[in-house]
């Protein structure tokens, strides 16, 4: 366990609404080798994008951390200054919407060069070359064009793919990908995924790929973290997380999603709506007003994340339910 | 469970069956240069259901705009229940006529209801405006819509900011229903949704056409929930209509290049993205799978 790049330990966050501090993210623990991918898998509010920002130490103002993250052996909690910036280089962040996350009023060669020139001192010129390489290599064309456009000129994946080229940049160890692909087409997303994937591997980039799409994720990931009211609620090889998912929430969730290759008489719907971390009942599995396998002990106590065969499960019931729970998502 | 749709002084089923409720004959639409609609002609029956699948820029919304009078097309006809509407009227009777005969639910549920308007409200109003109802009727009448798409009371009428996406996209179903229209557009109406949000709604929409006979027209990228809940597709890329035919048919065996590529797209298991080869010289590159 000592070749750990990142290690999250007991993480909750919470934050100020309304003047009353609320949580958003309960206990989450997860840690990742160098050159490893894990999927961090869940519905809106499940607390996914707030777990990536917070290993980013870009939480809004007044948040309270608590738990511990350990980036090759440093505690991020403790950075400031000079070591944070560092640590931001090491660790590059890419975005939903690109556009939300660019200058518009810069053009795109200016951005690219900006973190290498102003933070890590390299020169002008071979900022410049190292930007059209890196361009090329996200396969964009003309990249000397591209170079003295700015944001509007480019498409959405176009953009997306200028954004990843920016983010591997600094060369960093750990890619935190925030749904990348989710405003993108799909023909597009294929690609964009292919180049992340590709690049990922041939620089040996740790990722933690965050998305609502169970089948993307194990695309592109070793492991996939299944979230829900921010909690890790399952932690698996992402290829087992299908065949043979460890909670309830999982299964509910793969069966409630249209097929593509079959027209299903009804969708396996989960009732009620998904649970925000705040509304969670403290001292109770949070799926337990939706799911169809809920008994007493499951309101009797807050479940931890437990290890069962190869991946972790937070349900009372995994080992008892294993094998039946792939037959609901059926 | 659920209401049916005898309301007062609808025409009622007694309409012949193989008439179309909604045809579109060589339609075009020119923004200056730009050919954003290129001959696109479709029919869709009653109580059927049809998908105009494609990506961003493929004229998919143009096509619903032009149906719904937000836009004038540039040729082309457009005839809903047997009167063509392919002209924006001036007559605030025709215009009506014609909300009673095509309504639209848009992707994004935060910016297509009234803020300062509850469910309950919102309905009230459509029902004012189209039927000759007794305030007592229009009580029950709202009750029935809001029981349909399964809204509680208090939901039913808080203000859309106290509001779910889920929930907000089912009080601008409700509002669209209630004028009792024959067709309902439902453009990118389930894409922005989690995933257990999404099912219920889709299921929802499937008993609303089992109940009332509606016919929809699912404007959609995701061939997931095409396949859920159309029995007919065209697939558009640029403006124009590249397949067309059976829903089952174009996703289980596409013919077009462009479906097929969109079909392998889709992340499924097993799946791996591939780098398209549009630039043949970086093909040797790549050498994925």
């Amino acid at each position: 366990m000592t070749d750990l790049l990142l290690d999250v330990q007991g993480l909750t966050v919470r934050l100020p609404v309304d003047g009353e501090l609320r949580p958003v993210l309960r206990d989450v623990s997860l840690s990742l080798r160098a050159g490893e991918s894990l999927g961090l898998v869940g519905e809106s509010g499940s607390g996914k994008s707030m777990t990536a920002r917070a290993i980013d130490r870009l939480l809004p103002a007044g948040a309270k951390v608590g738990g511990k993250i350990t980036f090759d052996g440093m505690d991020v909690g403790e950075l400031a200054g000079a070591a944070l910036r560092r640590y931001r280089q090491q660790v590059a962040m890419v975005f939903q919407d690109p556009r939300a996350h660019v200058n518009p009023v810069r053009r795109v060669g200016d951005f690219l060069t900006e973190a290498l020139t102003s933070n890590l001192g390299v020169a002008g010129r071979t900022a410049q070359q190292r930007a059209l390489e890196m361009l090329e290599q996200v396969g964009i064309d003309h990249p000397e064009r591209r170079m003295r456009q700015y944001p509007h000129e480019l498409s959405g994946g176009m953009l997306q793919r200028v954004m990843i080229a920016a983010a591997l940049l600094t060369n960093p160890r750990l890619l935190l990908a925030d749904e990348p692909t989710t405003a993108l087409d799909v023909t597009t997303q294929a690609e964009v995924m292919a180049i992340l994937n590709e690049l990922r591997v041939e620089f040996g980039l740790a990722m933690i790929f965050i998305t609502h799409d169970l089948e993307l994720a194990a695309a592109v990931c070793d492991r996939t973290a299944v979230m829900y009211a921010g909690q890790v609620v399952e932690m698996r090889e992402s290829q087992q997380l299908h065949e043979d998912p460890l909670h309830p929430y999982t299964a509910a969730l793969a069966g409630a999603r249209p097929d593509i290759t079959r027209t299903a008489k009804r969708l396996i719907a989960i009732p009620g709506r998904p649970v925000s971390a705040f509304e969670a009942p403290l001292n109770q599995c949070a799926f337990t007003s939706r799911c169809p396998f809920v008994v007493e002990v499951c309101r009797s106590a807050l479940p931890p994340l437990l290890p069962i065969s190869t991946g972790e499960s937070r349900c009372f019931r995994a080992e008892e339910l294993r094998g039946r729970l792939a037959t609901v998502s059926t | 469970m659920l209401p049916s749709r005898g309301a007062p002084g609808s025409a009622g089923h007694g309409v012949d069956v193989t008439t179309p409720v909604l045809q579109v004959q060589g339609l075009c639409k020119s923004f200056g240069d730009l050919v954003a609609v290129d001959d696109v002609s479709f029919s869709l029956p009653p109580a059927g259901s049809l998908a105009i699948v494609g990506e961003s820029g493929s004229g998919k919304t143009t096509i619903a705009r032009m149906i719904v009078g937000l836009e004038r097309a540039t040729a082309g006809q457009i005839t809903a229940c047997g009167k063509d509407r392919s002209r924006p009227t001036r007559s605030a009777r025709d215009r009506r006529r014609r909300g009673r005969e095509v309504q639209i639910v848009f992707q994004d549920p935060y910016t297509s209801l009234d803020p300062r308007q509850s469910a309950r409200q919102a309905i009230q109003e459509v029902l004012r405006l189209h039927h000759n109802l007794t305030a007592d009727q229009r009580s029950t009448r709202i009750d029935e819509l809001v029981d349909l798409v399964g809204l509680d009371d208090r939901q039913a009428r808080a203000l859309p900011a106290t509001l779910s996406g889920g929930q907000r996209q089912r009080v601008a179903i409700a509002r669209a229903l209630a004028a009792e229209p024959k067709v309902l557009i439902l453009d990118e109406s389930v894409a922005a949704l989690d995933v257990s949000i999404q099912a219920q709604v889709l299921n929802l929409l499937a008993d609303i056409r089992d109940a009332t006979g509606i016919s929809y027209v699912l404007i959609s990228h995701d061939l997931a929930v095409v396949r859920q809940l159309t029995e007919e597709t065209i697939v558009l890329h640029r403006g124009s209509v590249v397949e067309r035919g059976r829903t089952s048919d174009i996703l289980d065996d596409p013919q077009d290049d462009y479906t097929r590529l969109l079909r392998a797209s889709v992340p499924h298991p097993g799946w791996k993205p591939t780098r398209r080869s549009t630039s043949p010289q970086r093909k040797e590159a790549v050498g994925h799978e």
